[in-house]
């Protein structure tokens, strides 16, 4: 199947992205409101969206309607601002859920 | 003790029980089996998982410094009009692979230019760094493709591993007890009746015993 690939953050994150190939959304402005309904729109036609920590942050209850499905993959990238952890907080939870304990980062 | 309601303590339920209970036994065995395993895929793949984001994340946190650095020499609007139109088009394509039966994705992509050819603007008014930045974000590109393939299929699998440990449980703590308890409840009824009906029919032959010897006195 053929798609395509999303990159979903504020302005000056994601500038760079756009001139390897990939698609760029950037939020009309800093409320959870827009990023929502942005990511609600690219979530259709996109295969792949890299989003920012900081819109990740806002988008979560989206973001995790699409967890179960086989895609959009919708994974976090650090921003601007630096890693926040979440990206790998992200990974831990889905060991949580799996294992029921978090047995690989060890409470880092 | 919890047995199962509106069971009636017959034979031919007990039969049938019997047959649940065989079922579900099986059914316990081989999912217990597909989670062991389901975890030991998911381990392994988390884990590469970690390495592989905290790789990348640094990764394009230096492609972030490299991008301010010549958002810094030139000006926004220049930055901004060398990046709008890119040259490059990337096409995704995606297959899927079937990790004990998870349909987890498997994402391939081809661009369109060649390294050469990356570039979307003349290099008189740009600065060399926004070049380097270009070309190192381009080569993380497959990484990142990569991270996001793995993380998907993380948590597919972690869905697919709740799930199947629920059933497990459901199975080992609930349904076969229950299965158990009540076959258990149903041949000591069928026993008892047994048994009641033995004494009654030793007590008629008493009965009719001491009717034929008060005839023939």
């Amino acid at each position: 199947m053929k798609s395509k690939i999303a990159v979903i953050g504020d302005n000056e994150s994601v500038i760079g992205f756009k001139a390897i190939g990939f698609d760029t959304f950037s939020p009309e402005d800093d409320s959870p409101e827009s990023a929502k309904k942005l990511l609600r729109t690219v979530a259709n036609d996109y295969g792949i969206i890299f989003v920012t920590e900081q819109t990740f942050s806002k988008t979560s209850e989206i973001i995790e309607r699409y967890k179960d499905a086989p895609y959009p993959a919708i994974i976090p990238i650090p921003g601007k601002e630096g890693p926040t952890g979440l990206g790998l907080s992200n990974v831990k939870h889905s060991v949580e859920r799996a294992v029921g304990a978090d047995i690989l980062f060890n409470n880092q | 003790m919890a047995v199962m309601q509106g069971i009636n303590p017959t034979r031919m339920e007990l039969s049938r029980l019997k047959k649940r209970l065989v079922t579900a036994v099986r059914g316990h065995k081989l999912l217990k089996d597909k989670r062991d395993d389901l975890m030991k895929k998911f381990l392994e793949l988390v884990r590469r998982n970690k390495e592989l984001r905290e790789a990348v994340e640094e990764k394009i946190m230096d492609v972030y410094s490299g991008f301010d650095i010549a958002a810094a020499v030139m000006s926004e609007a220049a930055l901004k009009e060398a990046l709008l139109l890119p040259k490059n088009r990337v096409s995704l394509e995606i297959s899927s692979k079937n990790i004990m039966s998870v349909e987890t994705p498997i994402f391939t992509f081809s661009d369109s230019s060649s390294s050469e050819d990356l570039f979307t603007y003349g290099f008189s008014d740009t600065s060399g760094e926004l070049d380097a930045s270009v070309a190192a974000l381009k080569i993380i590109t497959p990484y990142m493709l990569e991270l996001a393939q793995m993380e998907k299929s993380a948590q597919l699998l972690a869905q697919e591993i709740e799930k199947t440990r629920r059933r497990v449980n459901a199975l080992e703590y609930v349904q076969i007890p229950d299965l158990r308890d009540t076959i258990k409840y149903i041949s000591m009824k069928l026993d008892e009746n047994e048994r009641g009906n033995l004494s009654r029919l030793m007590k008629i032959k008493d009965m009719m015993i001491a009717e034929a010897r008060k005839k023939d006195a």
